[in-house]
């Protein structure tokens, strides 16, 4: 087949700026320069797992189970509904859930600063209704609400996609042979979508576990996540060893949960990682 | 009741998500400086937006990226698409996990690992590496669009043309170029969008002096809040409501043509144009 020749440039393209930078991350991870040359190391991974940088790696990962976690618990309602008939037009209300994501990132976590700032639009409105107003930003709670608006969609598309493809047929029989209304949602729709389930819980999970602007613009300065750690190795510091070790940490952390997150999903689909 | 309730709670999750695009929307038209009191209706905050060097000069830098990244990223991945389609066995599989690659990997380690490739061959840090860095997470969201419109594809297509005397190239551009076209579009504006969208990678990849329009948020926003982002938030929310509706009324025309689509092609589309901000749930479909 000629045709499949067409990939080539691709191929080239992905080695040199894919493959070989990974490598690069791990040779840097696993090296130590001196003036004798580069030796092999295992400092970089020992320094990872001392007290202070494994309290940032808790820390990011608390906020990110947390964050998923509320994540989840407010975007399966949503997807339910939405697969259910409480709306009509279903294609154009699922878009208003996608136009969000669409604008820029940095600006919809800007917008938060605005809202949550001591004289913010948020306090103004609290001390109008006579509630005492609220002092969250710079804190974690800051930090997980940024997560939650950023991410949320990530979660409630992928369970919608699924819970909407449910037979109703299914359903349906469920219903007849005598289930009732919890029984079908806990017996039927909730092992049905648990494919969706996993991929937002991905979605969601990675992108906040990894992520260095919504913790540094929320959370300011001294607020460190792991994120922030590898940015400030490589940005300021200047340690690509050290930040290479901790980036590769991340992506082992990550590569675990996606394996425990398919091992609980027991349908066959998404089952394999490579 | 129920069906009440049900909406309640959708609309409350809506008030969620756009309360706050919402409220810089008003903000930027208030001539008070302080964000709690309304001081009257002003355009001041767009003039000094447009007024701003920094800002106008990392837009145009951003455009200039965003299109030529998408441009050449839709050429390879265009092509890959067809060479991956065209391949079988481990060749194809070892590609497909390639291009997962940058779909799946945290941006903050595409960003540094390029960084160091850059580094390490001792490439200047500017435009070229930006645009560099831009094509390689483009290319494979590209792929991902074009290959469904080529499984689609009827296989012999293309053997009718060659039969009928036509050159390969030829047959190319004007039998297969065309069917996949939507695929090859689609592909194109979700490169742009990712691009002049994109934070991470750029932050780690550009040199002194070149800087996107993420980037000079990121740095604005952290010395604190400015009426200019307000009104920048403004036109940029602007914008990405008409490109999604431009995007959405020729998915509609094209639903439209081939209502003989399956169910599954139809459920794809929309998550294709979903996940295009993230990682995908089509990967997982298509395991």
């Amino acid at each position: 087949m000629t045709r499949s020749k067409a990939m080539l440039p691709y191929v080239v393209w992905m080695a040199l700026f894919i493959v070989v930078p990974l490598f690069l991350v791990v040779y840097y991870a696993f090296t130590h320069t001196s003036f004798n040359g580069a030796e092999l190391t295992f400092a970089n991974f020992q320094r990872v797992f001392q007290p202070i940088y494994l309290k940032v790696l808790a820390r990011s990962l608390k906020l990110a189970v947390i964050s998923t976690v509320i994540c989840l618990l407010l975007g399966y309602p949503v997807a339910l509904v939405m697969a259910g008939n409480a709306f009509s037009r279903k294609s154009t209300i699922m878009l208003l859930f996608v136009i969000p994501m669409w604008m820029n990132f940095l600006l919809r976590t800007y917008a938060w600063l605005t809202l949550l700032e001591r004289n913010g639009a948020l306090n103004q409105l609290l001390t109008r209704i006579g509630l005492p107003a609220l002092n969250i930003l710079y804190t974690d709670y800051a930090v997980v609400l940024g997560m939650v608006y950023n991410f949320l969609p990530f979660m409630i598309l992928p369970i919608y996609s699924v819970l909407s493809k449910i037979d109703q047929g299914v359903i349906e029989a469920a219903s007849d042979l005598g289930a009732n209304k919890f029984v079908v949602f806990m017996r039927v729709i909730l092992p049905l979508s648990l494919p969706g389930v996993v991929s937002g819980i991905t979605m969601v999970f990675m992108p906040a576990l990894t992520t260095f602007v919504i913790s540094r613009l929320l959370g300011g300065g001294q607020y460190t996540l792991v994120g922030n750690l590898i940015e400030q190795q490589f940005l300021v510091v200047g340690d690509w060893g050290f930040g290479s070790a901790i980036s590769m940490v991340m992506i082992i952390l990550i590569l675990i949960s996606m394996a425990v997150m398919s091992f609980f999903e027991k349908s066959e689909e998404g089952a394999t990682l490579w | 009741m129920v069906k009440f309730l049900q909406r309640t709670y959708v609309y409350l999750i809506f008030a969620f998500l756009y309360a706050p695009i919402a409220v810089l929307i008003v903000l930027s038209f208030n001539a008070s400086r302080s964000r709690g009191t309304w001081g009257g209706f002003t355009l001041q905050w767009y003039v000094e937006l447009f007024q701003d060097r920094v800002i106008m000069s990392s837009l145009y830098t951003t455009l200039l990226i965003g299109i030529t990244s998408a441009v050449i990223a839709t050429v390879i991945g265009t092509a890959a698409a067809i060479g991956i389609h065209n391949s079988r066995g481990w060749q194809k599989k070892l590609v497909m996990n390639i291009t997962y690659i940058p779909v799946l990997n945290p941006e903050i380690v595409t960003g540094i690992s390029l960084m160091i490739l850059f580094v390490f061959s001792k490439v200047q840090f500017g435009y070229l590496t930006l645009l560099l860095a831009h094509i390689t997470f483009n290319i494979p969201y590209v792929i991902l669009s074009v290959l469904p419109k080529l499984r689609q594809l009827k296989n012999n297509l293309y053997e009718a043309a060659l039969d009928l005397g036509a050159e390969p190239w030829y047959a190319f551009w004007r039998v297969i170029l065309p069917e996949i076209m939507p695929g090859v579009i689609t592909g194109l504006l979700l490169a742009f969008t990712l691009s002049i969208d994109d934070f991470v990678v750029s932050f780690f990849t550009t040199g002194s002096g070149v800087s996107t329009l993420s980037i000079t948020v990121y740095s604005m926003a952290r010395r604190g809040i400015n009426p200019k982002l307000n009104a920048l938030s403004t036109i940029m929310f602007t914008a990405v409501l008409l490109l999604l509706l431009i995007v959405n009324l020729r998915q509609a025309r094209e639903e439209k043509k081939g209502r003989r689509d399956n169910e599954q092609e139809k459920g794809f589309r929309i998550i294709g144009t979903v996940d295009a901000a993230g990682v995908d749930s089509e990967w997982v479909q298509s395991q």
